[in-house]
């Protein structure tokens, strides 16, 4: 017991930092399931993009002098809007071209397509990186390096800077979604497409526009992993867009504020079990098995509170 | 050439002695080349004009069974590559029996699993952990490991405990529909390798990461079943009881009923349909295939490790239903065989035949770009095209339609219909059209 109360300021530091991670990955999944009822299963992929991404626009602004001469904070902000612009149109392109042809059919036959799209982009990636310098394991060097220490408490400075800026875009797709003209039509949409097509809101703009906000934030997400967990490769995505879709399965899909607030809690109770899984059941569990843990909850809520826990529960219509 | 080709077409003959012709010009050049993919994948070819002939059916078996059984083995015994192709071709029938088991679960019952290779691994794993000494670590009985004769115990052992599994994942999984399915069918086989990559402690049941080596090779009258040529036939017996039991299955009343909640749960339940009954069945038999296959592929492989189930793999076998045609047995036979030939050969002799021109200097291809490493590349591409443009595959599945004369000519039919329904005619007439 004694080990869970001393690695607890540490547990909740890192938790909170994946948690913010997930929670804005879990945005993108929710958005786009909230208007089409689908799982873009690509937007793994698009986050591990932006890392990538991100990384390439930093290097290269490194290679210019710039990061040198001019601060963190503004090297930041300009690697997470180019990057953003750019997954952006990534993710519009991929509706484009991938789903908007198949909205008709049969969602088994889209839920497919999204997969092919991401083992595509995986490997898309791996080999443009492979080819740059034979191995598909990039570092992304580090913008904000150093620490603050607090009794014994080791806060890195990019934790900060995660945290906020994930802060930050949360609060800017509040804004954008409940206060702007988009926003409304975007939710508009989402309640009824028909509907909304006949008040005049064009349905397919609003549909890319979700694609690219969500994509834009997926992509700026990853530029906050890389600099922070400093190691990326093209695998990162798959696994960590399952777990951002938990994230936002457990906040009730389709729900935003139950995406964030899921996200947030699936990152700490992911580093909990990570810390002390082992511990608490006596060396029968190893930390290895926190991804069961994840997935376990996904399994679990889907069963028991398909709404989660903050949505409503939909009625089925015939 | 258009007059000949009707004639062809026209004509059941013609077709046989140019099948025969065939199949005797490729097996021929395949014992006359030495090493020749080009010809073995030729003579794998003549089992879809095989397909396509316009014979009858009894006899399309027969051929199709001396090509299996005697032509083909035979063929290619004569070169120094006769080990390989065996193996490409046991890897062609491991798959194929796994796509027909995953063909039920999401072409005929129409539930999405993405983590259909976790059946797979739990077969390997059952035949695995008793063929060598792992199970001494746990089992308070009997000496390990069991010898190879047990293995035929073991195929039917795999296919229980697999079968098992699928009920398992089925039951907590009744409730979700749709894409969550898939999720949770995700969440399950990554659930399944993680456990068993991690399953060395505190007592070592499946040996971690390292995995099973030196898995006891199948024994029969004292023989021991080394080689894949030897392998081959054990595989292909049971790819044929699989396709005999998915073939009786498929418009029995049980596959009728998957085929009905597959295109609209409420009306199929409406219709008395036991829902629950229907998809744990569907979930049960489609683990059970994959769940002996995993047997067959632990004692042909003889070592196992967490990474041979990946996602990919679960990928792997669903590109090969799609690619085929969700619900149709024979385009997910060609699905299955396309795939697996594309991974394990023609990547293979593409990824060489570039190399050797990069050493020839003609032109130069990056590491990064052999097409070994794309397999992910084409995989994905082909779901996304074949999603798109032809998402019913290679060879749709064709519905059994009933003629109504013929149906209402058979004696006893008709009497009942007559003295039941005479107005309702139609209805009975066209069922399952």
């Amino acid at each position: 017991m004694t080990q869970v109360w001393d690695t607890l300021p540490q547990v909740l530091i890192d938790g909170l930092t994946l948690g913010a991670i997930y929670a804005i990955i879990a945005l993108g999944y929710t958005m786009v399931y909230g208007i089409l009822e689908l799982i873009n299963f690509a937007h793994g992929e698009i986050f591990m993009a932006g890392a990538f991404i991100g990384t390439a626009v930093l290097i290269g602004l490194t290679g210019l002098g710039w990061v040198a001469v001019m601060p963190a904070i503004f090297i930041l902000l300009l690697v997470l809007v180019i990057t953003g612009g750019l997954t952006g149109m990534l993710g519009m392109g991929i509706e484009r071209l991938a789903y908007r042809p198949l909205r008709k059919a049969s969602k088994l036959i889209t839920l497919i397509t999204a997969i092919g799209v991401s083992f595509l982009l995986q490997d898309i990636v791996r080999f443009i990186t492979e080819t740059q310098q034979n191995n598909y394991i990039v570092n992304t060097p580090s913008l904000f390096p150093g620490s603050l220490s607090i009794s014994g408490l080791n806060i890195r400075y990019s934790f900060l800077v995660v945290i906020i800026v994930a802060i930050l875009m949360m609060i800017a797709l509040e804004f954008f979604v409940n206060r702007t003209k988009w926003g409304l039509a975007m939710r508009a949409v989402a309640q009824d497409q028909d509907t909304a097509s006949l008040m005049s809101v064009n349905v397919n703009k609003v549909i890319s526009v979700t694609f690219f906000v969500g994509s834009a934030l997926g992509g700026a997400t990853g530029v906050l992993f890389a600099i922070h967990y400093g190691t990326i490769d093209p695998y990162i995505g798959f696994i960590l867009g399952l777990k951002a879709f938990t994230a936002a399965v457990l906040g009730g899909i389709g729900n935003i504020r139950g995406a964030m607030a899921g996200g947030m809690l699936l990152g700490l109770l992911e580093m909990f079990a990570a810390a002390n899984l082992s511990a608490i059941t006596a060396g029968l569990l190893s930390s290895e098995y926190k991804d069961v843990f994840a997935f376990a909850i996904l399994i679990l809520v889907l069963i028991f509170r398909p709404e989660g826990l903050f949505g409503r529960a939909a009625i089925e219509k015939v | 050439m258009k007059k000949i080709l009707e004639q062809i077409r026209g004509n059941k003959w013609l077709q046989l002695g140019l099948l025969v012709g065939y199949i005797a010009l490729t097996s021929l050049s395949l014992i006359l080349a030495q090493r020749s993919v080009a010809a073995f994948l030729l003579l794998l070819l003549s089992f879809l004009l095989l397909y396509y002939t316009k014979l009858p059916n009894w006899s399309k078996w027969a051929i199709g069974l001396a090509i299996m059984f005697f032509i083909l083995p035979f063929s290619a015994m004569q070169g120094p590559a006769y080990q390989e192709y065996m193996d490409v071709a046991t890897l062609v029938g491991i798959y194929v029996s796994m796509a027909l088991g995953l063909n039920i679960v999401v072409g005929m019952a129409g539930l999405l699993d993405l983590g259909f290779v976790a059946f797979f691994a739990v077969g390997a794993y059952t035949y695995g952990i008793f063929a060598t000494a792992q199970a001494s670590n746990f089992m308070p009985f009997g000496t390990y490991p069991l010898s190879g004769n047990s293995f035929w115990i073991f195929i039917i052992l795999g296919c229980f405990v697999a079968a098992l599994f699928g009920v398992l994942l089925g039951i907590p999984v009744l409730r979700v529909k749709g894409d969550y399915l898939a999720i949770v069918t995700l969440g399950f086989g990554e659930i399944i390798r993680i456990v068993f990559n991690n399953m060395d402690q505190p007592v070592n049941i499946t040996n971690g990461a390292l995995g099973l080596s030196s898995i006891a090779p199948p024994k029969i009258f004292g023989i021991e079943l080394l080689y894949s040529n030897q392998i081959y036939f054990v595989v292909l017996f049971i790819l044929l009881f699989i396709i005999f039991a998915v073939r009786s299955l498929e418009h029995s009343k049980l596959g009728r009923s998957w085929k009905a909640v597959r295109e609209n749960e409420i009306a199929a339940q409406a219709m008395g349909i036991p829902l629950v009954k229907t998809k744990l069945m569907a979930f049960a038999i489609g683990a059970s295939f994959s769940g002996m296959m995993g047997v067959v592929f632990a004692a042909k492989q003889a070592f196992i490790d967490p990474t041979s189930f990946t996602l990919l793999q679960s990928i792997n076998i669903l590109v090969m239903v799609l690619l085929g045609g969700m619900g149709s047995v024979p385009g997910v036979i060609l699905g299955a065989a396309v795939v697996t030939i594309l991974n394990a050969q023609v990547l293979n002799e593409l990824t060489m035949w570039f190399n050797s021109l990069s050493t020839a200097g003609i032109i130069t291809l990056p590491d990064a770009m052999s097409p070994v490493k794309m397999q992910r590349f084409f995989f994905g591409a082909l779901l996304i095209l074949f999603a798109l443009y032809r998402s019913k595959g290679l060879i749709p599945a064709k519905n059994v339609v009933y003629d109504k004369r013929k149906f209402l000519s058979e004696k006893g039919t008709k009497k009942r219909l007559q003295s039941v329904a005479a107005p309702k005619e139609d209805e009975h007439g066209n069922t399952g059209s």
